[in-house]
């Protein structure tokens, strides 16, 4: 298992400096000029040459690539061209937000879709069953604005129970924290449970035909218990994979809900500097996507371990 | 012991204690947040230089924690502000500026002359009527900290203009080591000696900004008037927080979560009319105004008749009626110094004419071949610019590629100069705040120096560069108005742009904010919460 471990984070390496290639000449051959952004609108082309020889941008992109990785192996992210903020400053504001809400998210996507899931398959062919796939599909289908728009009416707007938008740290108070987490996690977890759903049902039904479940059931074992410990655990792996997509999703941002909610996580500091052309924030948030999506991953991977003791690494 | 339904007097007791505390907590709460204003702005701040950028929130930035030497009052008159008195010499040569008592900045240094020399030049090297100023000056020196004395080459009347010009790239006065810092690299610092102070610690760069009032400062006693006067701060602390979706913005506003936004779109203003809560204040009355421009560098519109073409084909209401839909915000204007100004004129205005167009456009020798409009989608009050002007164009003959892209696209694409089909451009849309456009000097549209120093489209014409000239040599107002509509007419005879019409923009406030101020920029003085 150390070998295993030491293997994958040492795979990281050549991953990350693969994407971080990748994003840097994508970046430049996008259209866009970010000197021109900062200079405004009134702004004269001389000013705007001036500013792009300040930053460096008039460079072949070999240059500026190479003074780039540079910085990256001496774990400096470089420094926003726009507001002129270190960049691991700019992700650190953002990252609170994100994880608050990727955690109650899936925390309750997976209490409430699990169960759902289960209850499913286990009443399979059944009115429970065909609810459940109903909504389902009804939580895949609905647009994530339209739900959070619907929420911020009736909850927000007509009964007055929780504020329309924006996000207060744990710091400031856990019930002003949490009254404006409600909402976003409601909307965003809507997806998350139809997915978890569909997937423990499944994952579930096909354990359910197992010889091992009859035996369960003929040796008198009880249905929760033959559920649970037998079915539910060894359909665990691919519920797992699916919650650990789920948590690599969340953490690279989810922009709508974020606009609509107006909370400053990631994904609005992804598609702000995207649209300010602000090209090292932009390599520095994807390089941090990158490296969560194969942490995440490997935590998936070792889990394995625990809910199907036969996988050894 | 006495007890009251059963409860002991003891516990009773400590319950109305409990509640006359948290009551009195409540109050104390509710009292706090009468001192604190949150904003909504029509963007996020990210730039906070506003000599780097002529972006308008870094300008109104600018407002909130810098002074000026001078401001523009509702009348277009230029008054004193940090400056205490000035003088002007017989041959109208040098000026000399004395500054007020008492002005420092958030550091706590006093506001000197080499402060407001320094600053002066930096805003020199970057705004257009900073560089005429500067072209005209033979010195800037100090007399003492507190005087300082602009010599000048050759007679010039827009020296007072300059210096207390309202909007894009306002002169404001940095500490010398801000000011210092060349002009193509933003300041590292947020110092100034303006009525509120930036709380450094609080800044989310596109998220919030928090001011809190400036104990020290010492407004005028002169009641506010546009940028000019007083400036009394009435709040403890201003927050902007950048909500970008408008929707939750004006549901925020109206559940009473934010008291203030810049520019809602037009869409809302039903929507938010029917909430006693809210009030809309149309404070900028000299507003917006929209602008197509045309690149001068490729055909057809390196030709003066294809570009009249284009000016006969289109009309101003139909730009207004698909960009703001509302005749409460929306006003018809020939002048390109803007309705409502010294300057405003109708000279030379074109009045649309299909016929007169093809025929024009035919003369002009256009090959047919697609001219490239860029459409920026995610600007809302831009983005219906380009459909009108496609849909009018195609009348007339015009064959239109409509490339739509998002506005930072377009602003990197714009400066290019290579020909269309080379990545470069044909046509392009933007939107201006009226008070950058007042004047022949302030108005980059009417800019004709070409390839140098001219803006983009990059117009050139001799003629037109003359009439400029004279205007900012002319010392009497009457006679510039009178250069300024020359410089219209011959700016709409090579149609150097066109103006696709004035609107208004209002600000939506709780109803409980009072004293939002008039002009052109977004102050925050004078403003309370009752």
């Amino acid at each position: 298992m150390g070998r295993f471990l030491a293997g994958r984070v040492l795979a990281t390496i050549p991953v990350m400096g693969v994407v971080a290639t990748i994003v840097f000449l994508l970046l430049r051959l996008a259209p866009g000029d970010p000197a021109a952004i900062l200079a405004g609108d009134a702004a004269s082309p001389e000013h705007i040459a001036e500013i792009r020889a300040r930053l460096g941008l008039d460079q072949p992109i070999l240059v500026q690539f190479a003074e780039w990785i540079g910085r990256l192996l001496h774990g400096d992210l470089g420094t926003s061209i726009i507001s002129n903020q270190p960049v691991t400053t700019l992700i650190g504001q953002r990252l609170e937000p994100t994880l608050a809400l990727a955690t109650t998210t899936i925390l309750f996507a997976v209490i409430v879709a699990v169960p759902l899931g289960v209850l499913s398959a286990w009443r399979h062919g059944t009115w429970i069953d065909r609810g459940v796939m109903t909504l389902s599909v009804l939580g895949f289908s609905i647009p994530v604005f339209v739900l959070g728009y619907l929420w911020i009416f009736a909850v927000a707007m007509q009964l007055q129970w929780l504020p329309v938008q924006g996000y207060v740290s744990f710091r400031q108070g856990f019930w002003p924290f949490l009254e404006r987490l409600i909402l976003p996690t409601l909307t965003l977890s809507v997806i998350y449970i139809a997915l978890i759903a569909r997937i423990t049902r499944a994952s579930v039904l096909e354990v359910l035909g197992e010889d091992y479940i009859r035996t369960a059931h003929a040796k008198g074992v009880g249905e929760r218990a033959v559920l649970t410990h037998h079915a539910l655990r060894n359909a665990a792996v691919p519920i797992v994979s699916v919650i650990g997509i789920g948590i690599a999703l969340l953490i690279s941002g989810v922009v709508i809900t974020e606009s609509v909610f107006n909370l400053p996580g990631l994904g609005r500091l992804t598609v702000d500097a995207v649209l300010a052309r602000d090209y090292p924030v932009i390599q520095g948030v994807i390089l941090l996507f990158s490296a969560a999506y194969i942490l995440i991953n490997l935590a998936v991977d070792v889990s394995y371990t625990i809910f199907d003791p036969r996988i050894r690494y | 012991m006495l007890r009251i339904f059963g409860t002991p007097l003891r516990t009773v007791g400590a319950f109305f204690v409990l509640a006359a505390s948290l009551l009195s907590l409540d109050e104390t709460a509710a009292a706090q947040d009468k001192k604190v204003l949150r904003v909504v702005m029509h963007s996020g701040l990210r730039i906070t230089d506003p000599i780097i950028t002529t972006a308008y929130i870094a300008r109104n930035h600018g407002y909130m924690i810098y002074d000026t030497l001078f401001a523009t009052d509702e009348n277009f008159d230029i008054k004193p502000q940090m400056v205490k008195d000035y003088s002007v010499s017989d041959d109208k040569l040098t000026y000399t500026f004395t500054l007020r008592d008492g002005l420092k900045f958030h550091d706590g240094a006093p506001a000197t002359s080499a402060d407001c020399i320094a600053s002066i030049q930096r805003w020199g090297k970057r705004d257009g009527m900073g560089q005429k100023l500067m072209d005209f000056t033979k010195e800037l020196t100090a007399v003492d900290d507190k005087t300082f004395k602009l010599v000048l080459k050759e007679p010039y009347g827009l020296v007072l203009a300059s210096l207390g010009k309202p909007s894009s790239n306002v002169p404001f006065i940095m500490p010398k080591r801000m000011a210092d810092t060349p002009a193509d690299k933003n300041v590292s610092e947020e110092i100034g000696s303006g009525p509120f102070r930036f709380v450094a610690a609080e800044f989310q760069p596109g998220l919030k900004v928090v001011y809190e009032k400036n104990p020290d400062y010492v407004p005028r006693t002169e009641p506010p008037s546009w940028m000019a006067g007083g400036k009394i701060v009435k709040l403890d602390r201003v927050e902007w927080i950048n909500i970008t979706d408008y929707q939750t913005a004006v549901n925020a506003l109206i559940n009473g979560e934010i008291d203030y936004i810049e520019q809602p779109p037009h869409d809302f203003i039903p929507v938010m009319k029917k909430s006693k809560d809210v009030q809309l204040v149309d404070y900028n009355k000299l507003g917006f105004s929209g602008m197509l421009r045309m690149n001068w560098l490729y055909p057809p519109f390196d030709n003066v008749k294809a570009r009249q073409a284009v000016m006969l084909a289109v009309n101003q209401q139909d730009y207004l009626d698909a960009q703001i839909g509302n005749p409460d915000y929306q006003m018809l204007c020939p002048a390109m110094f803007v309705c409502g100004t010294p300057n405003e004129t109708d000279a030379g205005a074109p009045k649309q004419n299909l016929e007169k167009a093809r025929e024009l456009l035919k003369e002009s020798g256009y090959d047919g071949k697609p001219i490239v409009m860029m459409q920026p989608t995610d600007l809302a009050i831009v983005a219906p610019l380009a459909p009108v002007t496609a849909q009018a164009l195609r009348a007339i003959g015009f064959n239109v590629d409509m490339q739509s892209m998002d506005w930072q696209t377009l602003v990197g694409r714009r400066a290019k100069m290579d020909p269309p089909a080379q990545g470069g451009w044909n046509i392009f849309h933007t939107t201006w705040v009226n008070a950058d456009m007042m004047n022949p000097l302030a108005n980059v549209g009417v800019n004709a120096r070409g390839k140098t120093g001219g803006w983009f489209g990059w117009p050139e014409d001799a003629q037109i560069e003359k009439l400029r000239d004279a205007y900012a040599r002319e010392l009497d107002p009457a006679k510039q108005k009178n250069i300024a509509a020359e410089v219209q007419k011959r700016a709409y005879e090579l149609v150097t742009y066109y103006p696709t019409g004035q609107y208004t923009s209002p600000i939506a406030a709780r109803a409980n904010v009072k004293g939002i101020l008039s002009g052109p920029a977004p102050v925050f003085w004078n403003i309370e919460k009752q």
